[in-house]
């Protein structure tokens, strides 16, 4: 047994002392003499031809530095670079997406100028000061339209298709024509905001002494940030450095490249002044990505004691108006974990990514995945509905068997390990399944609407080895033993609130056997940090983290060495125990990190050819992604006369492999269900048929409030993994993807007395009282709301 | 215009704009950036300061309508030295993670213990209307507010993070092999 203090306790957070006394330092905290701000002008129309831009009124202003159009960037100044779009699509069509826009708009709040004033106040004065002539062209805002035919969000493709891609596995035609029976749905999984607290914020400073431009930017990803900004304004790499400082949260918005650091960071260079630019909440309502926003159409076959055997699907994705860093990515991902959990075998689908007249969808938590989970959970209970099955039996029926791993899915994935149907049964057992059925019938010969839902996902994450990624899937640690003792970690990747300052010193306090308060653990300063990938995807600790478990593992090979020739032993004979350096057999022979690191420092005791100092850098490339699962089961009420659904009871029970931190593991899931139960009851984002977008600050666009979500209950079980050297998978998207089809199915599984047989999210009270009335009036055979079944 | 207002107990003028919201004068003027602005629609609460000992929202009021008044911000509710009961709660159950919430939710959870001291989880739900955060799912921050209420009807004395993480602990003996155990100078940091 190793030698353990730290991981595996609920260790309080290291970097909370800052957060909660208000002295941490996001990026509208950072101060820099002589700063300037920005404010932008944004397009009002969905889709438009600018004809004019009239900057004179906005530099009248007395406190305006100075304004520019798309025009002035592009062609007075040059700079032609566009956003970067990571993808390995042969046939993706591409279409410029110039940091401020050029001759044509093509969603509401694309950015068409930029002016910058002395105060923020004067700024935003200055930009309404700003004309622009705008000729108005149709707009399209449905997918499904889009895909039709004309208006064309880019004229000049001639088309609103990015890209098709068709998969087929198996040999669905034959289970189609031999199934018991063919469950068809659409199935819509609406344009959500991901609403980090912190907007977007940036601030950027050209240093004209040592030629380097410095972007402070609440980002996920410095460094790739870093290497876009160069590509962008064609400046070599060296001159750029780029900061994330504490974060105001991510969930994927900011795992991007957006046009306003582009020019911010190039406004700041033409001034030579700092620039800061802080968006409005309304801002980031238009221009920060969206995420999901997808239209699955499935066709499901299956056998009389449901057993699924084949599946139909076509995913279309709305891309909206421009790639941004990963638009194209994520439907494509939706079709790798389309199978879920389940042994699925036959599959035709075709995935397609369409333009649309609006802000572009991206990795917003879980990033594909959720919407597989979705559509495969919808359809595991529409078999069972059909057949008259229960739902959990249906599900340990299609389930890949605890015996089968590693088990190869049809699409092509790996699932190293899983154990699928023990984590349901542990769920079941914890809420009574059996006694809360029994609970629901009792409640409905009263007339009440009681509904039990379940989800049982798996997802992929841990992103994820190099070949499997749009950009680069490794990660990196750096451990320093410092003369005195203390230990400096720097790491790639860059949290923002998943708490790896303390998990990480946790990792090291015990391995090296320090004081966890004498570690430190860097981030977010490509100018202090060995390049990372950053953290996206549960790949923090799952990738970030088994990089430092390597450099650990170096840094003992030769603090090991340090030792043995100090005690002129075999290094053989030495080795790492309980977080000492000790002689194997000999406890009286001990030596610790602190003192073989001051012994590489003096550097005049070290065996001959050995390097002093007592560092090292190791990067950690993950050999497939990881795969945590789990069983959500909520319990709803509905209220058959308002429509209205209350959660009365939430379970989760995941599997997310060794938990390193317990109580960080928790939080993790707790904020996940609570966006992903959000998603099923609230959230939705809303554009008119014109482009215009109706849901555009939090007034409209409802994220919950603590009344609005319930208590949950949380359990676990534990699966090993043999992917990364922490035997852990990632947990950060787990709650989101598990909560929502499970409080979706509960919703309809309530319903069930009115033959309800889908309602498309979000379930707010009138659709679910719309669905009731209507089945009232048709009669409880088909009760469908929308999304009707074809 | 002149606007003379006391702020975590220190008196202080400064010459502003009338619009001047109070957040920007906190933040943008005094330096003190623990308050902070999540929203344009007085929707989020992430900029929450007490005035007169009362929370309000600092991005819906202009600076000037503070002129007179006594305003308490995060850095005046407790610091590293000194916090408050409901930060150390906050911190102990875990009841943030990015922490761009945290700082106004902790003031108006201050505010809601003020006014009910022995909140049932319910009504502490409901008393936190206001502030929105995005990654914690209210969990913890329910159970942080509890923790909290507790300890100050049971007067627990302040405490810094100062003594709960030291800054050069004594060495430990390394515990039995294999069991999880938590190193006194961060026992109080177990929940
Ligand atoms: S910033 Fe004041 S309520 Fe959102
Ligand atoms: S802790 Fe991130 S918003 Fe609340």
């Amino acid at each position: 047994m190793a030698f353990t203090t730290m991981v595996g306790a609920r260790i309080r957070r290291r970097e909370d002392p800052r957060l909660i006394t208000g002295r941490a330092t996001y990026v509208d905290d950072v101060k820099q003499v002589g700063t300037v701000y920005a404010a932008f002008v944004r397009s009002p129309y969905g889709h438009a031809k600018i004809r004019a831009i009239d900057l004179a009124p906005a530099l009248a202003h007395p406190d305006v530095l100075a304004a520019y159009t798309g025009e002035d960037l592009h062609h007075a100044h040059g700079l032609k670079s566009s956003l970067p779009v990571a993808h390995k699509m042969a046939d993706l069509k591409t279409p410029p997406h110039y940091i401020l826009a050029v001759d044509e708009v093509r969603m509401v709040g694309e950015a068409v100028a930029v002016v910058v004033a002395n105060t923020a106040y004067a700024a935003r004065d200055a930009a309404e000061l700003v004309a622009v002539d705008y000729d108005e062209l149709p707009a399209v805002v449905d997918p499904l339209k889009a895909l039709e035919g004309a208006p064309y969000v880019h004229e000049s493709l001639g088309t609103n298709v990015a890209f098709r891609m068709p998969f087929s596995a198996g040999d669905p035609d034959k289970a189609f024509a031999e199934a018991d029976q063919i469950v068809k749905q659409r199935i819509v999984n609406q344009r959500v905001a991901p609403v980090p607290i912190e907007p977007r914020s940036m601030v950027a400073n050209w240093d004209e002494g040592r030629q380097q431009l410095t972007l402070h930017s609440s980002t996920q990803i410095p460094h790739l940030l870093r290497t876009q900004l160069s590509v962008v304004l064609g400046i070599s790499e060296n001159h750029v450095r780029t900061i994330a400082p504490d974060v105001g949260g991510g969930f994927g918005a900011k795992l991007n490249v957006y046009a306003e650091e582009a020019v911010v960071s190039w406004v700041a260079m033409q001034l030579e002044r700092p620039v800061k630019y802080v968006e409005t909440r309304s801002e980031s309502f238009q221009a920060m990505i969206h995420g999901r926003d997808q239209v699955d159409d499935l066709e499901i076959a299956c056998t009389k004691d449901g057993t699924i055997t084949g599946l139909r699907l076509r995913i279309v994705g709305n891309l909206g108006a421009y790639h941004q860093l990963l638009t194209p990515v994520v439907p494509t991902l939706t079709l790798l974990m389309a199978p879920g959990c389940y042994r699925i075998e036959n599959i035709s689908a075709e995935v397609i990514g369409v333009f649309t007249n609006t802000m572009s969808t991206d990795a917003y938590r879980g990033a594909g995945r959720p919407e597989a989970t979705f559509f495969i959970e919808r359809a595991v209970d529409l078999v069972a509905q059909r057949l008259g099955l229960d739902p959990a039996e249906v599900r340990r029926k299609n389930f890949i068997a605890n015996t089968a791993f590693p088990h190869t899915t049809s699409t092509g994935l790996t699932y190293d390990s899983g154990d699928y149907e023990t984590t349901m049964d542990k769920a079941l057992a914890i809420v009574d399944y059996a006694g809360l059925r029994a609970q629901q019938a009792e409640l409905r010969k009263q007339g009440r609407l009681m509904g039990i839902g379940l989800s049982t996902y798996v997802e992929v994450c841990g992103m994820g080895p190099s070949a499997a990624m749009p950009a680069a899937g490794w990660d990196s640690a750096t451990i320093r033993v410092e003369p005195t003792g203390s230990i400096t970690v720097l790491t790639g990747v860059s949290p923002h609130g998943q708490g790896q300052e303390t998990t990480f010193a946790q990792i090291v306090a015990d391995e090296l056997g320090v004081p966890i308060d004498t570690i430190n653990v860097i981030h977010g300063d490509t100018d202090k940090v060995q390049y990372g990938v950053g953290t996206f995807g549960s790949r923090g600790t799952a990738v970030g983290g088994a990089a430092l478990k390597l450099a650990i593992e170096t840094i003992q090979a030769k603090a090991v060495k340090i030792a043995a020739h100090q005690w002129e032993a075999n290094p053989d004979d030495v080795e790492y125990r309980d977080g000492k350096i000790q002689v194997k057999g000999d406890p009286s022979k001990s030596m610790s990190t602190a003192e073989a690191g001051f012994l590489a420092f003096m550097g005049d005791k070290l065996p001959p050819g050995l390097e002093p100092g007592l560092d090292a850098t190791r990067r950690f490339e993950p050999p497939n992604f990881v795969f945590p699962f789990g069983t959500h089961v909520c319990v709803v009420e509905v209220d058959a006369k308002s429509g209205e659904v209350k959660v009365v009871k939430y379970l989760a029970v995941d599997d997310c492999g060794r938990l390193l931190n317990p109580m960080i593991v928790e939080g993790q899931v707790h904020g996940g269900i609570a966006q992903g139960l959000s998603q099923a009851l609230f959230e939705e984002v809303i554009y008119d048929e014109g482009g215009q977008l109706l849901t555009g600050t939090l007034m409209d666009y409802a994220i919950p409030h603590a009344e609005q979500v319930p208590h949950y209950d949380l359990d676990h079980t534990v699966t090993g993994t043999t992917v990364n050297p922490l035997g852990i998978k990632g947990v950060g998207e787990a709650g989101t993807i598990g909560s929502t089809p499970a409080v979706v199915n509960a919703v309809i599984d309530a319903l069930a007395p009115y033959g309800v047989v889908h309602i498309d999210m979000p379930l707010r009270p009138e659709k679910i009282w719309t669905a009731i009335h209507a089945a009232k009036t048709n009669g409880a055979a088909n009760g469908a709301a929308n999304g009707a079944a074809r | 215009m002149q606007i003379d207002l006391t702020v975590n107990g220190k008196r202080t003028s400064l010459d502003a704009e009338p619009r001047l919201l109070l957040v920007h004068a906190l933040r943008d003027r005094l330096g003190l950036t623990g308050t902070h602005v999540g929203c344009d629609t007085s929707s989020c609460g992430a900029c929450t300061v007490l005035l007169d000992g009362v929370s309000v929202k600092s991005c819906t009021m202009f600076a000037v309508q503070a002129s007179g008044h006594d305003v308490t911000t995060i850095e005046g509710i407790g610091d590293a030295d000194e916090l408050h009961p409901m930060q150390e709660a906050f911190w102990t159950a875990h009841g943030l993670q990015c922490g761009y919430c945290t700082t106004g939710m902790i003031v108006s959870a201050v505010d809601l213990l003020q006014r009910n001291p022995d909140p049932s989880d319910d009504e502490i739900r409901a008393g936190l209307e206001g502030n929105l955060c995005r990654c914690t799912g209210y969990e913890n921050i329910v159970k942080a507010v509890r923790a909290a209420g507790k300890a100050m009807r049971e007067n627990a004395p302040r405490s810094s993070v100062r003594d709960l993480m030291s800054i050069h602990p004594p060495a430990e003996e390394p515990p039995p092999s294999g069991e999880v155990i938590i190193p006194p100078q961060l026992q109080g940091a177990s929940t």
